[in-house]
């Protein structure tokens, strides 16, 4: 059997990230993903990032995610793509589909980086074809550079909605309405002044009451919303359409993490169900890390900050490192990771956080 | 509908293409790309009908997750075309229900 010091498991932002950690430290990589391109969502990000320089803000996700590509070619890292893993096995054997077969690799550590998928919002015309993720129409339009609509209606005003509205702009479609819930914006207002002074009409308050077509979108009804979020009749507004994208949150992708037996808990703010981990990003099963939006959905810089400790914390249980460097390096990137859940939407992030980190390092002293 | 120029990935020089066929209609496709992005710029959104009541559906999650976007491939069916690459000369069809396994295979 093939075998390999770390297995990473998702080759996006905090999986490559964790990847150039370990290799710089020596040890030796294995990094998986089920697609054909390692980057994950990094490569639709075609926006300038927030935060500070060491954050690499004001450059290109697409940019980043090129950078770390080139620094795991460059440390020798083994990626292995268009391989989803099924499971881990009890003595830490990965098995995994390539060319149709099954295989098999033996790891002495494992980090699941596997990230998060986009949460569904039920209404009636909710499955018509025209209906999809707003993460799926950035796909299209800024990697596979197709449009799958000319007039948007995008559902959901956090950060997603709003860049993904200017996004689909950029690629020539409408943004005829942005529809949210809520009495008020949910995304950074540099995002939704960029599309206010655009021309698209923010429709806060309001929901979607139903999608017709004959067999795609072909118009909206939206309705208000009052104080205690039912729909105020007679407020229904038709929109014509042909895409409704949904950005309403996304959810932990964290099978693989349940399948090995890791104690999870719940909290909605971190998109749900999530396995606890200390601050080495370790779970409650030995030797299994976590890094990314598996570990609570934030944004790509967090997750490669999460990538960095988790592979420090490997690279220092396998000896690559000692206690004192090991400290020294986590201590740079928890500084970081404090700068960016900071402010009106990163504290409360922290604040939740911190709630899972103390679970799993008290679960620790009792089990 | 191709974004052809773009504000910030500019110009779109890609110019190896492949021919599928979908639903027995020639379409030109860009070499690599999914199945999924090749249907919709050639302005295709129904991929498949439900196996019980027919409804229609398209992509939804395009990242390989929701499979509401399966359809039968070179006559293997629930393949998911958001995360399937075409390949020159494919067969692609809307997929009824379940599928059935043709002979492509």
């Amino acid at each position: 059997m093939k075998n390999t010091q770390v297995a990473i498991i998702g080759a996006g932002p905090a999986g490559l990230a964790a990847a150039i950690e370990i290799a710089s430290a020596g040890g030796k990589v294995t990094l998986f993903d089920e697609n054909q391109k390692p980057g994950g969502q990094l490569f639709k990000q075609i926006h300038k990032f927030f935060g500070s320089r060491e954050h690499k803000a004001g450059t290109r996700g697409f940019r980043i995610a090129e950078k770390l590509l080139q620094d795991t070619e460059e440390l020798g890292v083994e990626v292995l793509l268009d391989s989803p893993v099924y499971n881990v096995f009890d003595n830490f054997t990965v098995g995994y589909i390539n060319s149709n077969k099954e295989q098999a690799l033996q790891a002495e550590k494992i980090i699941l980086a596997t990230g998060a998928s986009e949460n569904a919002l039920a209404f009636p015309g909710g499955t018509l074809p025209g209906v999809m993720g707003a993460g799926a129409a950035q796909t299209m339009i800024n990697v596979n550079r197709v449009l799958p609509g000319k007039e948007i209606i995008m559902i959901g005003s956090g950060n997603v909605g709003l860049i993904v509205s200017y996004q689909l702009m950029q690629a020539g479609a409408d943004v005829v309405a942005l529809v949210e819930a809520a009495s008020g914006i949910g995304g950074y207002g540099v995002h939704a002044g960029k599309i206010r002074r655009a021309g698209v009409p923010l429709y806060t308050s309001h929901t979607v009451k139903d999608v017709v077509g004959e067999n795609c979108v072909e118009e909206a009804v939206i309705v208000e919303l009052d104080e205690n979020w039912q729909q105020i009749e007679g407020t229904e507004k038709h929109i014509k359409a042909d895409t409704i994208c949904v950005s309403v949150g996304l959810n932990p992708l964290t099978e693989l993490a349940r399948l090995v037996g890791c104690d999870f808990t719940f909290i909605p703010a971190l998109g749900g169900h999530v396995p606890e981990h200390d601050k080495n990003m370790e779970t409650t099963v030995k030797g299994f890390y976590v890094a990314g939006d598996i570990s609570g959905v934030e944004e790509a810089s967090s997750a490669m900050e999460e990538g960095r400790l988790a592979g420090i914390a490997c690279a220092e249980s396998l000896g690559l490192y000692d206690n004192q460097k090991a400290s020294e390096l986590k201590q740079e990137v928890w500084t970081r990771l404090d700068t960016l859940r900071k402010g009106p939407f990163g504290q409360k992030r922290k604040d939740e956080k911190d709630k899972l980190i103390k679970l799993a390092e008290g679960g620790e002293q009792i089990g | 509908m191709r974004v052809k120029s773009h504000p910030i990935l500019g110009e779109d020089y890609r110019s190896e293409f492949v021919d599928i066929t979908v639903d027995g209609k020639k379409i030109k496709a860009m070499a690599g790309e999914p199945i999924a992005a090749a249907l919709l710029a050639a302005g295709i959104k129904i991929f498949r009908n439900t196996p019980k009541t027919g409804q229609p559906r398209g992509i939804f999650c395009g990242i390989g997750r929701c499979t509401d976007c399966v359809m039968t491939v070179n006559g293997v069916p629930n393949v998911r075309t958001c995360v399937t690459p075409v390949e020159e000369g494919m067969v692609v069809e809307t997929q009824i229900g379940h599928g059935r396994w043709g002979e492509n295979k």
